[in-house]
This record gives structure tokens, C-alpha cells and sequence, in this order.
């Protein structure tokens, strides 16, 4: 099984595999871009909508097919129908939004479910059609590479591949957009233009991927890999690189899961596998993660024993906890005898000076001391800019000169 | 009293040469949020070289009138020019500084990456941001003395620091006319003396800003014109005459204590 799994993963499966496995991962990658601008623009939701609206517009265009050219499985009426029944659920999504007093999140649930809910009974309809033609539709809900043709795997990764390019060169604007759109339109961007245009590249993503993931479950496809990105970066792009990444070996990983087993749905395996990344990131990320944070924590409490240990030296108290006098040990700053070091003296005497300037600064700006996460953490030069701290000096020195 | 609601009047028309020519020229403007007026029929005329604090209570609609002079909102009524030309056709002579509180801080962008995006009407539509861009923005930054923390995550800086570095992403362009919200709100007195600075140069340099300010008291040092704003335009003009006691009570009504009130009049000169 292991020697199929490799070879299936390194294209030695035959044209037909290769070409689906390529099309998963490029749709993968362009979920992972498309996917980061919308969670920025918090509309990560909106996605559902649209993948769940699509569903009347599969089964309408499968009847139209049906009555027009005999089979319904032709593609692209399945594809005209999807896109522009999930047009009609993003509209519905924001005319609810904008003429109610509905919070987007009612009116996505209720588009989602209403058109879900007609798209269910429609497909029952085509079920008891005599025509025979009708199978396969189901994969349309949880995905399947399986029954994929090497023609459409070729349309979604050409598509997928446009969409994720168009993404890529947009960043800016995009980016810009998402952080600040009331600036965005102050400079005379065409904020409402560059939305469209997000909103078009995330419902491409979606009927493209409606066959390999299946639209119950495509939300991930665009939700997860951001947010596993998130994990590992500050920076907008490296985020989207993470994610086309993460969002690029789920599918691509998936779909080859899925061709070992072909009766598990392949939407279901690349969504597992991308579960498992967003735990990797969830763990191990080095400045986000669950273990880097709790590692942060107990470095924390070494940070404040040490301190705390300092400030008592310089008031003369000598009894320090055991953690304390062997931290301070192994710094050099106490010897053996438990009994101030030369270079101790000194450390102690900076230490002091530096929560006297936290102090003042508490003093001074107690909302701001308030607001600064790293109050008395970290030395006060390496956080606050100089032209503040001068001032803080001068502000613990200048009772002193009015005394002189 | 009643000369100066006169005084509001002939001054404001845009058909003069100098409302033609003037930074901002408002005329009319009326603005409503879900059926209920927020900004009532406001008129005023921006000098150049002037510092304008819009002042007001709270709901007084002083940041809709900058959203809506902005052409950010949609307006029920009025006109706008700026420099003598629709809003829309002058973006590149106008700067903004929002509220500090209207976007997400925990975005992934460095302080850096902010000051850019105020080059990004310079650089263009699908052009990437070049190594020389990043040392103008780097530039601005030093301006407002955030230099130091160009490379930080904007979710890691005080609120001050934060409202520096808004005010450095507005000064990268090279804007004649700034609006600001609100950016002395909840900063410390370094950023409080490092906005000041900035809105000193501004003036210096012939250009006009148009701030709201909720603290009353340090208003009459900072600005040199007063819109007293309670949904109506309440006075507009020079700061020593707009700044009296009749009219900040005609503008908050009993929100301010008699005591304040005359605090505030002994600070202003009065």
C-alpha cells in the first residue's frame, strides 16, 4: 500500500491520476491565496454560502442539459448553472445584510440553508428520472476525483492556475483592502471594484473545486490553510505563500489518499489532511503555536523570578527562593557563597534603574504602561523609543534638582 | 450671539472666489444613518494654513462629517470641494487618519508595511512595492520617531505608537489637505507631542487639517479654528471667538458642568 502511495505521489500512476493530482494541487494552492484575503476580510464564511447556493444550479443545469442535448452530466452546464446560482446567494447574502437588520451571519445561515434545502429536493427529483443518465451527481456534495474525467481535471488546474496568478499580482490592492478599506477609498482605490474581484476569484475557487472536494465541505479548502498560516507569520506574504503551500499538499496529499481507497470521498480526505497541518502549525509554529506559548510562559516566570530577585539584592533583602539564587548562579551574578558577584553589582544596579524607568512610565502613562504587554519583562531601551525614555529620565530626575 | 449664527451664513456660500479656492468648501451638508439625521445642514469654509478642530458630544456627528466629506458615506444633501474641485477628482491632495479603532491590529503587516500603503496611490494599480519605497516609508516613520519600530507587528505596539504610525502612513503622501478622527484619543504625551509637532509642520507648510478633538480643554492651544459641532453646526471660525462659553453650552447642552465650563473659559484666555 505504502509502495502505491509513493507512486501514485511521485506521477507514476498513469495520465489520467497525474493530471487529477496536479489539478487537486493547484486548486489547493489557489484555495490557500484566495482563502487568506478573505479571512482578512472577515467574509471566511461567505464562502459556505456560496458552495451551498450552488447546489439548485448543478441540478437546474443538469435538467437543462437533459432536456437540450440528452445527457445531463455535461460540464459546462453544470458549471454555468453553479456559478450563477452562487452569484444569486452572494447577492441574496448581502441585499439581506443591507436591507434588514440582520447580522451577515443570519443572513448567510438562512441563504446556505434555503438554497441547500431546494438544491436536495431538486436532486431527488432528477433520482426518479428515467433517463439513467443521472449518476454521479452525489459527488458533487463530499467530492470525488474517483469519477473525475481527464478533461475536467485539465479545466481545473488551468483555472486554478489563473485564479491563483490573478490573486498573487492583486496583493497589494488586495492586502491594502482588507487591512483599511475606509483608507483604501479615501485614496480613491475603487474599494468596491477590488472586492468584487475577491468575491469572483473565491466563487471561482469554489466551482472549480465543487467535483475534487464536494460543496459541504469546501469551506475548508479556503479557511483552513490561512489560518494554519497564520500560525507561522506576521507578514501578509509570506502568509499567502504559507498557505498556498498548506492549501497545495492538502489536496494534492488527499487526492492521492483518495485514489488508493476510491470509495472514501476524496473532499474527505483532502480535508483531513489539511486538519492534520493545521494541528502541525497549531503545535508547533514557532511564535504562535500551543508549545512555543507555553514555553513563552515559563520563560516568563524565569524572566519576573530573576527580576524580582534583582530588586531584592539591590534593597539588601538576601533570603531569594531556590529557583532565584540558582538562576543568578548560573548567571554569574551570585558565586558560590551565595555573595554578590563584581559584574552582580552591576547588574543589579541596571536592573534597578530599569524598573525605576517602569515605574515612572506606569506613573506617567498608566494607560499605556497598562496597554504594553511587556511591562517590566524586558529592559525598557529595547521597548520604548528613546525620545520617551529620555523624558522618563528626566522625569525621575528633575525632583532631584529641585531639591539641589 | 446672533451676529455670529448671521456670520455663519454669507461666508459659506461656494459661489465666492474664495470658497473656489479654499482646502475644503462645504455647503448643505446633510447625512443620516438609518433614518435619522447625524449631520444637519452644515456649511463652513476651511482657510488655508489653518488647523480645524471639529469638536462636539458624543453622537454629534463629527466623525460622519469627515467620513462624509471624505465621500466614504453617502450624503443626503450638500456640496463638497476641495481646492475648488469635487472630492473625487482631488484624492491625491488629501490625507486621512482614521480612527485608530477601526482596523483589525492583529493584521499580519510590520509598522513598515502600513507607512507604505500611504506610497501605494504613488507606486500603482498591480506594481510591487520597491526597496526604495520601503526607505521613504522608513523615512516617515523616523518623522514621527517610530524608526526603531519598523519591523514590528502592528498588534505589538501601544496605542500611541499606533496612532504614530497612522499619521506617518498619512503623511507618505504628499497630500495640501488632512483629515484626522480622533488621534489624540488614549495615546501617551510623547505621541501627544509628537502629533503636535507634525500638525505645527503642516501648518508651516501651508497645508490644512481638519481634526475632530474630544478634549476640550487642550483644543485652544493646538488649533487655531473651532466647528462646534451638535448634529447642527453650532459656531465655526476663529478659535478666540468660536471658543465661548455661550457657544460650547449651546453645543453640549448640560453634559458640561458650569465649573468645567468656566475652567475651560480661563484656559482659552476668556
Amino acid at each position: 500500500m505504502l509502495q502505491e502511495l509513493f507512486e501514485i505521489l511521485t506521477f507514476q500512476s498513469g495520465y489520467n491520476t497525474n493530471v487529477v493530482l496536479l489539478g487537486a494541487g493547484l486548486l489547493g494552492t489557489a484555495g490557500g491565496v484566495v482563502g487568506v484575503f478573505s479571512l482578512l476580510r472577515k467574509r471566511a464564511l461567505i464562502s459556505d454560502a456560496i458552495s451551498h447556493a450552488t447546489l439548485p444550479g448543478i441540478t437546474l443545469g443538469f435538467l437543462v442539459a437533459l432536456a437540450l442535448t440528452g445527457t445531463g452530466k455535461s460540464l459546462p452546464f453544470l458549471m454555468i448553472g453553479s456559478t450563477l446560482s452562487g452569484i444569486l446567494g452572494v447577492l441574496l447574502v448581502q441585499w439581506i445584510k443591507d436591507n434588514t437588520r440582520l447580522p451577515e451571519d443570519s443572513a448567510i445561515g438562512t441563504v446556505l440553508s434555503s438554497f441547500f434545502g431546494l438544491g436536495v429536493v431538486l436532486m431527488s427529483y432528477i433520482q426518479t428520472l428515467k433517463s439513467g443518465s443521472q449518476a454521479g451527481l452525489e459527488s458533487y456534495l463530499l467530492g470525488s476525483t474517483a469519477s473525475m474525467l481527464q478533461s475536467e481535471a485539465e479545466m481545473i488546474a488551468i483555472s486554478a492556475l489563473v485564479i491563483t496568478v490573478l490573486a498573487v499580482l492583486f496583493m497589494k490592492e488586495f492586502g491594502l483592502v482588507c487591512f483599511d478599506p475606509d483608507y483604501a477609498a479615501s485614496r480613491g482605490w475603487a474599494v468596491s471594484k477590488i472586492d468584487l474581484l475577491m468575491m469572483a476569484l473565491l466563487l471561482a475557487v469554489v466551482v472549480i473545486g465543487l467535483k475534487t472536494v464536494g460543496l459541504i465541505l469546501i469551506i475548508a479548502l479556503v479557511i483552513i490553510p490561512p489560518v494554519a498560516a497564520r500560525f507561522w507569520t506576521d507578514r501578509l506574504g509570506i502568509m499567502v505563500a504559507i498557505s498556498a503551500v498548506t492549501g497545495g499538499m492538502s489536496c494534492y496529499l488527499g487526492a492521492a489518499l483518495s485514489a488508493l481507497t476510491p470509495d472514501l470521498p476524496s473532499g474527505a480526505t483532502i480535508v483531513l489532511t489539511a486538519t492534520a497541518l493545521f494541528t502541525l502549525s497549531l503545535l508547533f509554529a514557532p511564535k504562535r503555536g500551543i508549545i512555543a506559548t507555553a514555553l513563552r510562559q515559563f520563560s516568563f516566570r524565569l524572566k519576573i523570578t530573576r527580576r524580582r530577585a534583582l530588586l531584592s539584592l539591590d534593597k539588601g533583602q538576601e533570603n531569594l527562593s531556590f529557583l532565584a539564587s540558582l538562576l543568578l548562579k548560573r548567571e554569574g551574578v551570585l558565586n558560590s557563597d551565595r555573595a554578590l558577584t563584581e559584574k552582580g553589582k552591576k547588574t543589579v544596579v541596571t536592573m534597578s534603574r530599569d524598573q525605576a524607568l517602569w515605574n515612572q512610565y506606569l506613573n506617567d502613562y498608566p494607560e499605556e504602561a497598562f496597554a504594553q504587554n511587556r511591562w517590566s519583562l524586558a529592559m525598557i531601551t529595547d521597548i520604548l523609543p528613546r525620545d520617551l525614555i529620555k523624558e522618563l529620565e528626566m522625569s525621575i530626575d528633575s525632583p532631584k534638582k529641585e531639591i539641589g | 450671539m446672533i451676529a455670529k449664527l448671521l456670520k455663519l451664513q454669507p461666508s459659506t456660500s461656494l459661489s465666492t472666489d474664495a470658497a473656489k479656492k479654499a482646502p475644503l468648501a462645504i455647503e448643505g451638508l446633510s447625512v443620516s444613518y438609518h433614518h435619522k439625521p447625524v449631520v444637519w445642514d452644515l456649511s463652513f469654509v476651511a482657510p488655508e494654513k489653518g488647523l480645524v478642530a471639529v469638536v462636539g458630544p458624543n453622537g454629534a456627528g463629527k466623525s460622519t462629517f469627515i467620513k462624509a466629506a471624505l465621500g466614504l458615506i453617502p450624503k443626503l444633501s450638500g456640496e463638497i470641494t476641495v481646492y475648488g474641485k469635487p472630492v473625487d477628482k482631488q484624492r491625491k491632495l488629501i490625507g486621512y487618519v482614521p480612527q485608530r479603532g477601526s482596523v483589525d491590529w492583529d493584521f499580519p503587516a510590520s509598522a513598515l508595511d502600513v507607512v507604505t500603503m500611504g506610497l501605494y496611490g504613488e507606486i500603482g494599480w498591480l506594481k510591487p512595492v520597491r526597496k526604495g519605497h520601503k526607505e521613504q516609508a522608513l523615512s516617515y516613520l523616523e518623522k514621527v520617531g517610530m524608526a526603531d519600530f519598523a519591523d514590528r507587528q502592528i498588534g505589538q505596539l501601544s496605542g500611541g505608537q499606533q496612532q504614530r504610525v497612522f499619521l506617518a502612513r498619512a503623511l507618505a503622501q504628499d497630500a495640501s489637505l488632512y483629515f484626522m478622527d480622533e488621534p489624540f484619543v488614549g495615546v501617551d504625551a510623547a505621541t501627544e507631542r509628537a502629533i503636535i509637532n507634525v500638525l505645527k509642520k503642516l501648518k508651516d507648510q501651508g497645508k490644512t487639517v481638519i481634526c475632530v478633538h474630544h478634549d476640550l480643554q487642550s483644543a485652544p492651544d493646538y488649533f487655531d479654528h473651532a466647528l462646534i459641532l451638535n448634529v447642527r453646526p453650532v459656531a465655526y471660525g476663529p478659535m478666540h471667538e468660536t471658543f465661548t462659553s455661550e457657544n460650547l453650552q449651546r453645543a453640549y447642552g448640560g453634559r458640561l458642568a458650569p465649573s468645567e465650563l468656566s475652567g475651560l473659559m480661563s484656559l482659552a484666555g476668556q
